[in-house]
């Protein structure tokens, strides 16, 4: 794991030196889809001091103030810009902090199905044989169903195991449910990559000298099929945070303590028919915002590492 | 081709099988089944005698054959939440789910596939890149928001459409039918659409990419040689050939409507097979999640065995007998 945190700079440097980052320049729908991006990313991020209220400091809480609409409508509040919920809490507020959350689950999964996946990826790709069919062929159950429906198994199986679990454990259960759906993808990118890598003379090389096949794998050839993982992974991030929001919408997903954008949305739902749509409206803007935006830069950066499209 | 069945119908067995396992393991592992049916006054003899008469003390081989088994005969037991038998509860939402499946899927075609066609054809124009971009943002737009937004729109704002259930039922020897009545009709509409625009979109942009594919294949040039209208160049030949992955797309999709239907449901209160497995994964049901567990991996298994027979039927190239080893 140290080689590849220690590898990472270097390699990212690579990546935003020359080429890249001209196309970025000299792409408007790039740029914009960045700004989105860090705009939402710096809003989650900081919600303790960017947001205008505490949602969920009990004591700011106002009931008189529930079911607020808008500023801009009728009845509207300055204080709350875009109205409260039935709870009297600040939707601004509530969508910086649910973003938060919905973020820390969308890359915490990424991150874990990342590394369970280039893992696999390369021992499949270096060992072959056995191995190699084996995790293949989990990879292709894996596949035959749909990602929702692994992570909605896992997410049940996590609850009947421990079903009192504590609100960390239900992050736990839900981060490794979505990332478990989510590895195949990698393990079959890198083990495409590994196989070709594998026949390079510097790899060929190397086992010359004798370094130890552990070393080859994660300090020469992970550094060289990292590329696609890179772009996958941005991808990944906005297809992660979809399906987390979607869990909670469901009302399987994070604990109902520390609401992500999905929970707001099925909150929001039930006043939907009393005309209060900016409880649900609002939160999933928020949520195709962060979506879109990831998923634009990801098609972006996919197109600017492909060097045949050049 | 025998030879190829053959492999395929092993392959469906072995997923079955693998599926089959796990629905044991969860009933191995998770939760007891004799505390649950005790209580828990229950004396230690009276765990030990209900353990023998459910054969728990059996070994491991033989207690699974016993679940295939009753599996088979679709006995998954009792559901821990509502008491009933898990088949029953299942018979009796399984029509709800398939009829808006079946819905979903005829909208995403009839609607798709022209559309699709179209976008080729008129590349360029300002109607075909509308039409991407409205694809485009039903590929990223997560299906529960779609629900809600087309609830908001059209029963809640202009009151035209109903969006809670399924309305008036017809009850036909035991399958319960929302299209013989208006009702039934104006209740699915909303369900339908939002469960078929991720498919329908999926399918526009296949259909499109494949069309400007085999649009520049030199069949076609020969065909427009020959002095062939353009009817009869774009829907007669090239449209045919488009059509052969279109097929396996939209079958393999055919099991991923029946698992989306699970938001859907929830969003529109749908009584069918997804709602009753989001309550199980709420109350941690072991036996209604393995029930539908296998029922669906059972569907997938069948899609996909018709997807890849549809594929000789459709394609000649694949009847002709490959040296062995080939794929």
């Amino acid at each position: 794991m140290n080689t590849i945190v220690s590898k990472a700079p270097g390699a990212l440097a690579r990546f935003f030196d020359g080429d890249v980052w001209h196309s970025f320049k000299s792409s408007p729908m790039a740029i914009a889809a960045a700004l989105i991006a860090a705009a939402c990313v710096f809003c989650a991020v900081f919600a303790n001091w960017v947001a205008p209220h505490n949602p969920f400091d009990l004591a700011a809480v106002n009931l008189s103030d529930s079911r607020l609409p808008p500023a801009w409508e009728e009845g509207g509040s300055r204080t709350y810009l875009l109205g409260t919920d039935d709870q009297g809490r600040d939707i601004l507020s509530a969508i910086m902090y649910g973003a938060r959350i919905s973020l820390f689950v969308g890359v915490a999964s990424v991150l874990v199905s990342m590394v369970v996946g280039v893992g696999l990826g390369l021992l499949s790709g270096f060992a072959g044989g056995k191995v190699d069919a084996l995790i293949m062929r989990v990879c292709d159950v894996m596949l035959s169903f749909p990602s929702l429906l692994v992570a909605l198994l896992i997410d049940g199986v996590g609850r009947a195991i421990f079903p009192n679990a504590h609100d960390t454990l239900a992050f736990g259960v839900l981060i490794i449910a979505i990332s478990l759906t989510g590895w195949v993808q990698y393990a079959r990118t890198v083990r495409g990559s590994t196989l070709v890598e594998r026949n390079r003379e510097y790899v060929q090389a190397a086992r010359v000298i004798g370094v130890k096949p552990s070393r080859i794998m994660f300090k020469h050839v992970l550094p060289n099929v990292m590329g696609p993982v890179l772009v996958l992974a941005t991808i990944h991030v906005a297809a992660a945070i979809l399906t987390e929001a979607t869990l909670s919408f469901l009302g399987v997903g994070v604990p109902p303590t520390s609401p992500s954008l999905g929970t707001l949305i099925r909150i929001g739902n039930d006043f939907l028919f009393s005309g209060e749509w900016w409880i649900t409206i609002f939160p999933g803007a928020m949520l195709i915002l962060i979506a879109l935006s990831v998923n634009l830069l990801g098609d972006w950066l996919r197109d600017a590492l492909n060097p045949r499209l050049r | 081709m025998l030879a190829f069945i053959l492999r395929r119908l092993a392959q469906a067995f072995v997923v079955m099988l693998s599926v089959a396992f796990i629905a044991f393991m969860l009933f191995q592992y998770v939760g007891d089944p004799v505390a649950s049916m005790l209580g828990q006054d229950a004396t230690p003899e009276q765990r030990v005698a209900l353990r023998a008469e459910l054969g728990l003390d059996k070994p491991f081989p033989v207690q699974f054959a016993r679940f295939v088994g009753n599996a088979l005969q679709g006995d998954f037991g009792l559901s821990l939440r509502q008491g009933r038998k898990v088949s029953a509860l299942i018979a009796e939402r399984l029509p709800a789910t398939l009829e808006l499946s079946i819905a979903a899927a005829v909208i995403a075609l009839v609607v798709g596939i022209p559309l699709g066609v179209f976008a080729a054809l008129k590349r360029g124009t300002f109607a075909s890149q509308v039409a991407m971009t409205v694809s485009l943002l039903g590929v990223s737009l997560p299906t529960f928001l779609i629900g809600i937004l087309l609830i908001l729109l059209f029963a809640v704002t202009l009151k035209w459409l109903p969006s809670f259930g399924r309305g008036d039922t017809v009850s036909i020897g035991g399958w319960t039918t929302g299209f013989l009545t208006v009702d039934g009709w104006k209740h699915l509409i909303l369900p339908a659409i939002t469960l078929s625009v991720f498919q329908l979109a999926l399918i526009l942009r296949l259909v499109r990419a494949e069309m400007l594919e085999v649009l520049r294949t030199d069949y076609i040039k020969f065909a427009r040689a020959r002095g062939l209208p353009n009817r009869a160049v774009y829907f007669g030949h090239a449209l045919k050939n488009t059509l052969v992955p279109v097929i396996t797309i939209t079958g393999l999709q055919l099991g991923a409507l029946i698992a989306f239907a699970i938001i859907t449901e929830t969003v529109f209160q749908w009584p069918g097979m997804g709602l009753l497995f989001i309550q199980a994964v709420q109350f941690a049901d072991v036996p209604v999640m393995a029930a539908y567990l296998c029922l669906v991996a059972l569907i997938f298994v069948i899609v996909n065995l018709i997807v890849d027979l549809l594929y000789f039927a459709v394609d000649p190239r694949l009847r002709i007998e490959k040296p062995a080893g080939g794929h």
